[in-house]
């Protein structure tokens, strides 16, 4: 076991791209997880004595307009950010994989109307589908959860569809239903286990696509509501204060990207695994 | 008759694991001006390697090629790049086994046949290349040409592919002509015209032709001379006739016994 | 010719779909757009009138018909706060958003083809390691981040254009042409990025395939075999990536109006799904939804004619 786990880590040594996905994500994730139990100032606690400050060992990514420490909002708003993007990609990853799987295997009408709508959802990018479903559940960040959720199906399923349709025809799948296994045992056991890496890759592009998405929306406003903080929120909060408080602005901008890259290297090592 | 080709010690090297894997081993060929002759082996025994070394195309960084091969007073394996490529396609051509995937599959028909004149001669002009290119498909048995210049490779079968090539081979009138498993990819009865094809080449045009096959009966009908390789090294060579009637070497005897033989009633 | 009308009937069916989950979404909304019209001291009278007179007695289904039919011959129907039709507010509004997408596109084109080339021509090399990770960089910044950036370095330090500074395109065309540059990198910059990686993908795959050793056996050199040979192939499956790109480029072109102070389609959008405007919405969207669709229509039948396997003819 330890010897695994020796040779796991010298692998990971080995390749720059998986190292820096690992040495990036473990900050993050450790800022979220740490943000859990202790931040350094309460994040929605305004000073009127402190406001835009710069960077200083006193707040290490210096405070905002209402003089609220911005590393504890950028603590808060990553948490917020990355569990909407965890939920958006397990909505959007389970209705997906259960609709493409349904459809693909089973075909016909419900197959055809099914794809329709999957169509005219896919006429839409992503961010804009979500800002129409918020426009119809209303803002706060449990609609942008499900917006944004939705929104992920349709790339989902497709996916998973086209997948599920290539399996289908294959011998295993034949020769499994000459033995008589049950549709559902047929999907589940037979065929997504055979798909599982096409949604692993798809999940991890999905996970950033909606860390994006999220920042996007909550820049605009329709993401959770002040005072709480959200990434992208900040963001345009900040960006009035580019020029006199530059590390109000840059700081969770570096956030999200450093999130995003993360997840992206560790995307990027896994496909160089072999 | 003069010799227009001659290999010397070819030795043929990868590196792409780390440690030197032998593909082509003392490979010596010498060939004769019109003259047909047939390199014979089972997949992995290094005939195609040397074809592509003779044909400038084994150029990866990964190889390594020792020897000699003399052409034209020049050292293919050591001449300039630009040199090696003045006789590819113009005076010496190679076909493949794979007609499906060995034409782009996004051009002309026509356009692909003219290449080698577009490159080489540049100045033959658009109308007379044409001219070329639709002669040249007659010749080799196209002979729906005018309508064959303009289609795309997916509609054509594989045999008519396989002319496709050989015509775009022939263009530049070449001295030598590789052709590197031609058949094995097609049809029983198209295979045979392929043959019938080659052979007509060789005795209007006085092409030399290096045969590359596995199928021994083919080499029997078209070769003069053939060479028998097996892990890298030629085990066996000389006229066909005297190879096959009275085989020296226990490989080669071991597949000549392998030829299927039909045995009718009597 | 066969295959464009079985494609555009797909197209119209799927605008029909479109439209009616968009209709159906916003009707199936709590609220009632007459009180919303009159604002909560009407009297119920009043309000029973204007229903009447909205049609909103009537099923849904007639509704949307109604509501359909007048959007085919370009009523758009009426804001619910502005009390003006919509197609006066949002018509004169769509060529910036769509000038924008464009200028995108078309930059997206111009830097990513050559540096997608390159890329894959020198794969291993320190220019191609080196673009690999700025290409992964550039993917991880959202547009809006890039949009802040760029208004910072270019606008304020280098003060090439002044943020917020917006020209309209019937006052000076090339003014407005000008503001839109800035916006444009930033939709831009990780659809470069992307378009890099897939072009450089799609030419190294395709030069390990068979017919790239026949190019060789002609005599042709690097370059003859990759500009002769591998580029067209290696384009066909880049051509279906930017069509769906530019549908992403106008969804991103709303994030970066909002950014750079443009007031386009993005502005009323936004403020029409505060308000809860909906037939504003349901028309910007359903604007946005057929040009998406008449996209990858087009983009569908470049595909086509570039692809000579596929044919036109099916």
């Amino acid at each position: 076991m330890r010897n695994k786990c020796a040779e796991v880590i010298k692998k990971i040594k080995k390749d720059p791209y998986m190292c820096a996905g690992v040495i990036i994500t473990v900050i993050i994730l450790l800022m979220i997880v740490v943000g859990l139990f202790w931040m350094p100032y309460e994040p929605t606690k305004m000073s009127a004595s402190e406001k835009l400050k710069g960077i200083s060992f006193k707040h290490i990514m210096g405070t905002d307009n209402m003089g609220r420490d911005v590393f504890s909002r950028v603590m808060y708003g990553s948490r917020v950010t990355f569990l909407i993007a965890l939920g958006t990609v397990f909505i959007g990853a389970f209705m997906g994989t259960l609709i493409g799987a349904l459809t693909g295997y089973y075909g016909g009408l419900f197959d055809e109307i099914t794809m329709r709508v999957i169509d005219a959802m896919f006429a839409f990018p992503s961010i804009l589908l979500a800002l129409v479903i918020v426009s119809v559940f209303g803002t706060g960040w449990i609609q942008l959860l499900f917006s944004l959720g939705i929104a992920f199906i349709p790339s989902f399923a497709r996916i998973v569809r086209g997948e599920v349709l290539r399996c289908r025809n294959t011998d295993y799948v034949e020769s499994a239903k000459l033995q008589g296994v049950s549709d559902v045992r047929m999907i589940f056991v037979h065929i997504l286990p055979n798909i599982k890496g096409v949604l692993a890759s798809s999940i991890l592009i999905g996970f950033n696509n909606a860390v994006l998405a999220e920042a996007g929306l909550s820049y605009l406003g329709v993401g959770s509501q002040p005072p709480y903080a959200s990434l992208g929120k900040m963001l345009s909060d900040a960006q009035q204060y580019m020029f006199t408080t530059p590390s109000y602005c840059l700081c969770p901008g570096l956030v999200i990207v450093l999130m995003v890259l993360g997840f992206s290297f560790l995307g990027e090592g896994i496909r160089r695994w072999e | 008759m003069g010799v227009i080709l001659d290999v010397t010690d070819l030795h043929i090297e990868f590196h792409d694991h780390g440690f030197p894997e032998v593909a082509v081993e003392d490979f010596d060929l010498m060939l004769e001006e019109g003259e047909i002759v047939g390199i014979v082996g089972e997949s992995g025994s290094g005939k195609s390697m040397s074809a592509l070394a003779i044909a400038g195309l084994l150029s990866r960084h990964s190889i390594t090629k020792t020897g000699r091969i003399m052409f034209n007073g020049d050292d293919l394996l050591t001449c300039d790049r630009k040199t090696l490529r003045s006789y590819q396609g113009d005076e010496i051509s190679m076909i493949f086994q794979e007609p499906m995937t060995s034409l782009n599959p996004v051009k002309r028909i026509g356009w692909q046949v003219e290449e080698s004149l577009f490159i080489h001669h540049p100045d033959i002009d658009k109308k007379k290349r044409k001219e070329m290119a639709i002669e040249m498909m007659l010749a080799v048995g196209l002979s729906d040409a005018e309508n064959i210049y303009h289609m795309y490779p997916h509609e054509l079968s594989g045999g008519m592919r396989q002319r496709v090539m050989i015509a775009a081979a022939m263009i530049g009138n070449p001295k030598i002509l590789i052709a590197d498993e031609p058949t094995t990819a097609l049809d029983v009865t198209v295979q045979a015209q392929i043959v019938e094809l080659l052979k007509k080449i060789n005795k209007e045009r006085g092409t030399s032709i290096i045969f590359i096959s596995h199928d021994l009966s083919l080499v029997n009908q078209l070769c003069e001379r053939v060479i028998v390789m097996q892990k890298g090294n030629i085990v066996e060579s000389g006229a066909t006739e005297r190879v096959f009637g009275a085989p020296q070497d226990i490989y080669t005897k071991k597949l000549i016994a392998a030829i299927p033989k039909i045995d009718i009633g009597n | 010719m066969k295959y464009i009308i079985k494609k555009v009937i797909s197209m119209i069916i799927t605008l029909v779909v479109v439209s009616l989950c968009v209709f159906l979404a916003f009707s199936i909304i709590p609220g009632d757009p007459a009180l919303k019209k009159l604002g909560t001291e009407a009297s119920p009278e009043l309000i029973a009138q204007t229903r009447e007179q909205m049609g909103l007695n009537d099923p849904v289904i007639v509704r949307y018909f109604r509501w359909f039919t007048a959007f085919l011959h370009g009523d758009m129907g009426k804001s619910y706060n502005y009390s003006v039709p919509v197609s006066g507010m949002i018509l004169n509004k769509i060529p910036i958003t769509l000038t924008m997408a464009i200028m995108s596109f078309l930059l997206t084109i111009i830097v990513s083809i050559p540096m997608g080339i390159i890329t894959a021509k020198h794969e291993g090399g320190v220019l191609d390691r080196v673009v690999t990770v700025i290409n992964q960089i550039i993917m991880a910044v959202p547009p809006f981040f890039s949009g802040i950036l760029i208004t910072f370095i270019f606008g304020m330090v280098f003060k090439l254009f002044t943020p917020g500074g917006f020209v309209s395109y019937s006052d000076d065309f090339a003014g407005f042409v000008g503001y839109l540059v800035f916006p444009s990198i930033a939709v831009a910059l990780p659809k470069i990025a992307m378009t890099v990686k897939m072009l450089r993908g799609s030419v190294i795959d395709e030069a390990k395939k068979d017919y790239t050793r026949t190019a060789y056996s002609r005599g042709n050199n690097t370059n003859g075999v990759l500009y002769r040979h591998v580029l067209k192939n290696a384009l066909i499956p880049v051509i279906t990536f930017l069509g769906m790109l530019l549908a992403d480029m106008i969804a991103g072109s709303i994030v970066i109006e909002q950014v750079f102070g443009i007031p386009g389609i993005s502005r009323i959008l936004l403020t029409s799904i505060s308000n809860r405007d909906y037939p504003v919405v349901e028309a910007i969207i359903m604007g946005i939804a057929m040009i998406v669709i008449v996209t990858n229509l087009l983009v569908d039948i470049i595909y086509r004619i570039v692809d000579p396997r596929i044919g036109i003819e099916e």
